[in-house]
């Protein structure tokens, strides 16, 4: 086989600009290719990291029919301290879970004693909250994120709007879900800024404030915020958990709580979906672009050396070892175009990093691009260009293969 | 000893719509260890005999013997294999390989064929290479070295399998005389060597006078088979 590799680099090697234009024209793709499926990937997990960490979470889990509802924020689909006790048995049972933070959820009145206008409120323990969404401190612009009891963390929106700094005194008024009304007031703890997101505009209080609005005797919470300790295992945590919840039935027989993963709550999952599916026609081009190239190459080369073929076949080699020959030809081309754009690529990557570029996604501005990409990622780019060159090489190597010998021999 | 044995070959093919006949009811039989020429004019169907010869085409019928193995009864992988255990070919255009240097030439059909191990194929190589002159070319590429020099490395190519036959379509035609007279020579020597049959086609009546039957043909036909009394040294 060794010796087979020897032909077929100095074969390439004896077409030395070809090999050149050829070898240079996988690596480009290749590099544009890495550069692309980095600064994507980059802008991506971003994006899920601020739509997540800021406040969605990666899993909820609420009563069914909770988040068909979810923009009423009814009342009347909380979870009971009962129902809350068995899902945190659940999740405490889940090694997987980083941490959690339960939400009490309503809508309200909020006046400044001026002007009134309606909010949406978060009840929250406050530091398991910033354990589950660990960007919340980093979108407080004033104030601190500590919300102490008979205090309120507002949007930076409503606060604009309704002229309230930090330290000044709102009320929030709610209907509990007998349909009385209560109001108390609060301190204005932090402003907040807002997140692009479901959630990204919502107010926060302490969760035993929430249940005093809305004269909870007992805690009923809206929805459970899971954050996970490897983003990776979403879709295995998700499944385990609904299906340990699929044995709760209410009444009637059906399912008694909802678990969604961020992907069903956030319309942004369709904007990472985009993003893949760009990347997934980038890796199209990159083949496309392998397979011609090596292809063309290989074609011209069966055709240079028919005589050469013929003289080989001649003197008995068996036609799979020209079938090799040609295949290893076009493997090797492969191999050197993924190697050199491989290194390009991360070079590339790693000028880009350190650019510190900037972007803006929804309110939030300049998060800072990382462009990264892992081994996995350049080995699989490397494998696919790699195979797409293998592939291009058969037919060429086939016919090679294939040749009489005499007629080989007789061409001019 | 009998190493070829032809019987009644014939070989058509169509030329558009006309069938020509390339080859006429062709016997013959060759011995070990002999020096033989097919001469006639071009067109007399010497290169197709020697390519029915060499288990490279296939004729119309009749049946040809090489070593006792009905060639042309063997399928196209079979073929492959006899060719590489008991045929050497000299070409007209030498045919190295450019990308393989004179010593890798020589070795590549014990590298591709016949797998021979390494300590046994440097020797064979080597003594190859010195019988045939041009192991001092040994590192050089075919385009390095001049014609004569090419087509005694397409000698050591030819013989380094030991095999018992070694056909040559006109070897000399691309060569000066003096270069046609040293690769006949050569050809004698290795005959007289190694025990190997060399059969070639030519035009040039010099050379022909140097081996020891001579078959003419002429229109695909073999009109005449002359002995010329050269002492066998098998």
């Amino acid at each position: 086989m060794s010796n087979i590799f020897k032909i077929a680099i100095r074969n390439l090697f004896r077409y030395k600009r070809r090999t050149l234009l050829t070898a240079s024209l996988i690596s480009t793709g290749v590099l544009f290719v890495l550069v692309f499926v980095s600064v994507s990937g980059s802008f991506k997990n971003m994006m899920v990291g601020q739509i997540t960490d800021s406040f969605l979470g990666h899993i909820q889990i609420h009563k069914k029919g909770y988040v068909e509802s979810i923009d009423n924020l009814p009342l009347t689909l909380n979870l009971n301290p009962e129902e809350l006790l068995k899902i945190e048995d659940m999740i405490n049972h889940t090694p997987e879970v980083e941490a959690y933070s339960p939400r009490i959820k309503f809508g309200g009145m909020f006046s400044n004693f001026v002007e009134t206008t309606n909010i949406r409120i978060n009840g929250v323990f406050p530091e398991r909250e910033i354990k589950t969404s660990p960007l919340l401190p980093s979108r407080i612009i004033e104030g601190t994120s500590e919300i102490g009891k008979g205090e309120i963390l507002l949007p930076e929106l409503l606060a604009k709007g309704m002229k309230i700094n930090l330290g000044d005194t709102i009320v929030i008024v709610a209907t509990n879900k007998d349909g009385s009304v209560n109001g108390r007031q609060f301190r204005v703890g932090g402003i907040l800024e807002s997140a692009t997101g479901p959630g990204g505009r919502d107010s926060y209080i302490h969760i035993e404030d929430a249940m005093e609005v809305l004269r909870m005797e007992q805690m009923e919470i809206s929805e459970i915020v899971l954050r996970l300790k490897d983003f990776g295992n979403l879709h295995m945590v998700g499944s385990e958990l609904k299906e340990i919840l699929s044995t709760d039935l209410n009444a009637k027989g059906k399912l008694k709580f909802e678990i969604h993963t961020w992907e069903k709550l956030s319309p942004f999952y369709n904007v990472a979906r985009m993003i893949d599916l760009m990347t997934f026609f980038i890796k199209l081009m990159l083949i496309a672009i392998v397979l011609i190239s090596i292809m063309n190459v290989m074609i011209m080369a069966v055709f240079e050396r028919i005589r050469e073929i013929g003289t080989i076949a001649a003197i008995g080699t068996m036609p799979e070892k020209i079938l090799f020959m040609f295949i290893i030809e076009g493997f090797s081309l492969g191999v050197v175009g993924a190697l050199i754009g491989d290194i390009i690529g991360v070079a590339a990557i790693l000028i880009l990093d350190s650019l510190e570029l900037t972007f803006n996604f929804g309110r939030q501005a300049d998060l800072l691009l990382v462009p990264t990409i892992n081994f996995g990622e350049i080995f699989m780019m490397s494998i696919i260009v790699i195979i797409a060159s293998v592939i291009a090489s058969l037919q060429p190597a086939f016919k090679a293969s294939r040749m009489e010998p005499i007629k080989a021999l007789r061409h001019v | 000893m009998e190493l070829i044995v032809a019987e009644n070959i014939n070989k058509s093919y169509q030329s558009g719509e006309v069938s020509v006949k390339a080859l006429k009811d062709i016997s013959f039989k060759i011995e070990v260890a002999s020096l033989v020429s097919f001469i006639g004019p071009s067109g007399s169907g010497k290169t197709t005999l020697l390519n029915l010869i060499g288990c490279l085409d296939k004729p119309t019928s009749g049946a040809l013997k090489i070593a006792d193995t009905d060639v042309f009864g063997l399928d196209r992988r079979k073929a492959a294999s006899f060719r590489g255990k008991n045929i050497g070919f000299i070409f007209q255009d030498f045919n190295l390989i450019p990308v393989l240097t004179v010593y890798e030439n020589v070795e590549y059909p014990l590298l591709m064929v016949q797998d021979v191990p390494v300590a046994d194929r440097n020797k064979r190589v080597m003594t190859l290479l010195d019988a045939v002159g041009v192991a001092d070319q040994k590192d050089k590429y075919p385009d390095q070295i001049s014609g004569g020099q090419k087509q005694r490395v397409s000698i050591a190519r030819a013989l380094v399998t030991k095999t018992k036959l070694v056909l040559a379509d006109e070897p000399t035609a691309n060569l000066d005389h003096e270069s046609a007279y040293m690769v006949i020579n050569l050809m004698k020597k290795m005959k007289d060597d190694l025990g190997t049959t060399f059969i070639f086609s030519t035009h040039d009546q010099k050379i022909v006078g140097e081996v020891e039957t001579i078959y003419t043909l002429e229109d695909g036909a073999l009109t005449s088979r002359e002995d010329t009394g050269r002492v066998k040294d098998v």
